[in-house]
């Protein structure tokens, strides 16, 4: 299952650019589904019929895009002009090592030298360039096109009892996904959307949660998690997750109240089931596909279980492998006990 | 001799100031060919004598390229992580999220936190080294095992290939200045030259050039060329301090060199129709050179540079093409120096003017 993960955070799709990543888990679960379609946004969505003994239609969402750049021009002398996809803290950008395109074109984001350039006020994106080692304009056009997909180039590592890489937000989720479809089949018929553009705008759960008027959605994604030392002077101590603690429950956060009643059922069944599992800190920005899916139609009640991560939106994630395996064993043993009393209103 | 894979091979190797030794043995192999002895002294520095075939005494010319690479210290292991001092001069402000190696009991991979946008409090400016933690996704326990205070870190930034002729790596600054005398040395085993040429691969050059300080004084040697990164042309550096990568070495010129020196190394570039850029250093040039020159009673000095992009960052980029060129014309200046070379040197003393 490693594996799983490794290709997954390995593929390149930035919001919109979706596609090396729709064909890679497309061949991972053709086999255990009984619909699949790709709609006009690029999602990627699959039935899987249940058993027959719950009558609701249950939605699940990971999102397939990462945060990356994109190509917008090039200079004279051969490096490359580029824009954030998503939200970046361009802090995290010079010296750091990207691929472009397709092909995945090596490049690094060029830093002048600080025996020359000494100042500590944040270089604006529009104002750094890649290397992508050509020489002039001509030849960087025939490596590099305008509008390029650029990610970090981050081999995926397996540290121990955590593992290090790009784009778990959200390709864990996606893999997680995966497994729960890959599994016995579950009493109601499972609606599981790979969505496109979450990171620009949770566009893609958005159609797809209009197309499938659920009854109910579980979002499977990963959530910011900052347990370093703190600085005692710092008024704000929270580390949103801890690493290690089990996957995490959204109660709320700036996108969707998540319906208390999957939040309380979610918390039964991993005390019944000795899941460990925690709440996600409901302060600080940030939000997931539930955020457009629990407003679509007449409101579906909705959910997310993420997995924490450490550094998200940047070139190199740490994540517990046991709160990712948690994260869809505590789904799945959630799915396998789901009956309609669980939202139905007496 | 593959120069693109030479240089890979040293960058690959993680040496930073005072702990050289794992690069030293990969450039004493990559030598051995070709060197009749090799010494190494008391501050770390290689130094390989390969014999001329002049009649004894012989002059000797010293080239000297610094082996260390910047680096990192443990200075404080908490909770799981690790904070740090740095180790020559690195550049605080591309630590956020990069990788990295701490060589602790064995090595671990870390990855310098940063926290998600969401959450940063400011990202108006660069947080300072001793704001940062290193996270090697081990518990806590774990990390206190493996890791003490005083441990060192580089980056983990294995070299690869961009497209053209230029390599991206962490400390070709100055891996790339070692290899060229690699290439001037291969030059030399098929030509004949009648001084000692005594390559230096010194150590600490990033804390304060000391190994070059100790190796001159050890080789004693009659001219001195010191090879080092210099800053490539890129945005946010000047039309004059930086020089385009792919168009050829520089040579400095200013009080750290001899004239003479530098008049000689400009001719044989001229002659032999290497493009050189002239890069002028009005003080101290922050390189070995600035040690050599004032060893013993003085020591006419020359420094080369290779044009090097991102200096001091996990990606610093150079041009081979540069480096077969600098060793190119070193091999052709060293074969070219004749027994009275030295006297060409000497300052010319007026003759007495008794009007």
């Amino acid at each position: 299952m490693i594996d799983l993960l490794r290709e997954l955070s390995e593929a390149v799709g930035i919001s919109g650019d979706e596609g090396a990543v729709r064909d890679l888990i497309v061949q991972h679960i053709r086999a255990y589904v009984d619909e699949i379609t790709i709609d006009p946004m690029g999602n990627l969505l699959v039935v899987r019929r249940g058993t027959g003994r719950v009558k609701l239609r249950v939605m699940a969402a990971a999102h397939m895009d990462e945060v990356g750049m994109i190509v917008t021009g090039y200079e004279s002398d051969g490096t490359i002009r580029f824009s954030a996809v998503g939200g970046l803290d361009e802090r995290i950008l010079p010296g750091t090592r990207v691929h472009i395109g397709a092909e995945k074109v090596p490049g690094v984001i060029m830093w002048p030298p600080i025996h020359i350039n000494t100042g500590n006020d944040t270089v604006p994106i529009d104002r750094l360039r890649i290397d992508i080692g050509a020489a002039n304009k001509e030849a960087a056009q025939k490596h590099v096109e305008r509008g390029d997909a650029i990610t970090f180039n981050s081999p995926f590592v397996e540290l121990g009892p955590t593992v290090r890489g790009k784009a778990f937000d959200d390709r864990a989720g996606c893999a997680s996904l995966i497994k729960l479809i890959q599994g016995d089949p579950f009493p109601f018929d499972l609606y599981a959307a790979f969505t496109v553009q979450e990171e620009v705008g949770l566009r893609g759960a958005r159609v797809a949660a209009q197309r499938w008027q659920p009854d109910m959605a579980f979002v499977l994604e990963t959530t910011a998690c900052h347990d370093l030392p703190q600085d005692p002077d710092e008024p704000d101590q929270t580390t949103i997750t801890s690493l290690g603690g089990g996957p995490a429950i959204t109660v709320a956060d700036a996108s969707t109240i998540s319906n208390p009643r999957l939040v309380q059922y979610l918390v039964r069944t991993a005390e019944r089931e000795g899941i460990p599992c925690q709440f996600r800190s409901p302060q600080h920005a940030g939000g997931t596909d539930a955020g457009s899916i629990h407003k679509t139609g007449i409101g579906v009640p909705s959910v997310t279980i993420a997995t924490p991560c450490r550094y998200l939106h940047g070139p190199n994630l740490i994540m517990s492998l046991s709160d990712w395996e948690n994260q869809s064993n505590l789904v799945r043993a959630a799915w396998l006990a789901l009956d309609e009393h669980v939202i139905s209103h007496q | 001799m593959d120069l693109k894979a030479h240089l890979k091979e040293l960058c690959a190797v993680a040496a930073p100031s005072g702990y050289e030794a794992p690069v030293r043995d990969v450039i004493r192999a990559a030598w051995a060919k070709w060197i009749d002895e090799f010494t190494v002294d008391g501050m770390g520095s290689l130094i390989a004598v390969k014999h001329g075939t002049g009649r004894k005494p012989r002059r000797k010319i010293m080239l000297c390229a610094h082996m260390d690479e910047i680096g990192l210290i443990v200075s404080e292991v908490r909770d799981g992580f690790i904070r740090t001092s740095t180790l020559g001069g690195i550049d605080y402000r591309v630590l956020l999220a990069q990788t990295v190696i701490v060589h602790g009991q064995r090595p671990l991979s870390g990855v310098f936190g940063a926290a998600p946008p969401h959450m940063a409090r400011s990202r108006k400016e660069y947080p300072p080294a001793e704001e940062l933690w290193i996270d090697v996704g081990l518990p806590a326990a774990e990390v206190a095992e493996l890791v003490r205070v005083g441990d060192i870190i580089t980056f983990d930034a294995p070299p690869f290939d961009l497209k053209g002729d230029r390599i991206a790596a962490k400390s070709l600054d100055n891996r790339v200045s070692v290899a060229a005398v690699t290439t001037c040395l291969y030059e030399l085993s098929h030509r004949r030259h009648t001084w000692d040429v005594v390559a230096v691969a010194s150590a600490q050059e990033e804390t304060g050039a000391s190994g070059a300080a100790s190796a001159a004084y050890h080789v004693q040697p009659d001219i001195a060329i010191v090879l080092d990164g210099t800053f490539g042309k890129q945005k946010g550096t000047n039309e004059d301090e930086s020089f385009p990568l792919g168009e050829g070495p520089t040579l400095s010129r200013g009080p750290n060199f001899h004239p003479l020196l530098f008049k000689a190394l400009q001719d044989t570039a001229k002659d032999e129709d290497i493009k050189i850029h002239i890069e002028v250093v009005p003080g101290n040039s922050h390189t070995d050179a600035w040690e050599v020159q004032v060893s013993r009673v003085g020591i006419p000095t020359a420094l080369i540079g290779i044009p090097m992009t991102n200096m001091h960052t996990p990606a610093e980029v150079v041009d081979v093409r540069d480096v077969k060129r600098a060793g190119r014309w070193l091999a052709t200046f060293i074969t070219g120096l004749e027994p009275g070379f030295l006297d060409d040197m000497a300052y010319p003393m007026p003759k007495e003017d008794h009007s």
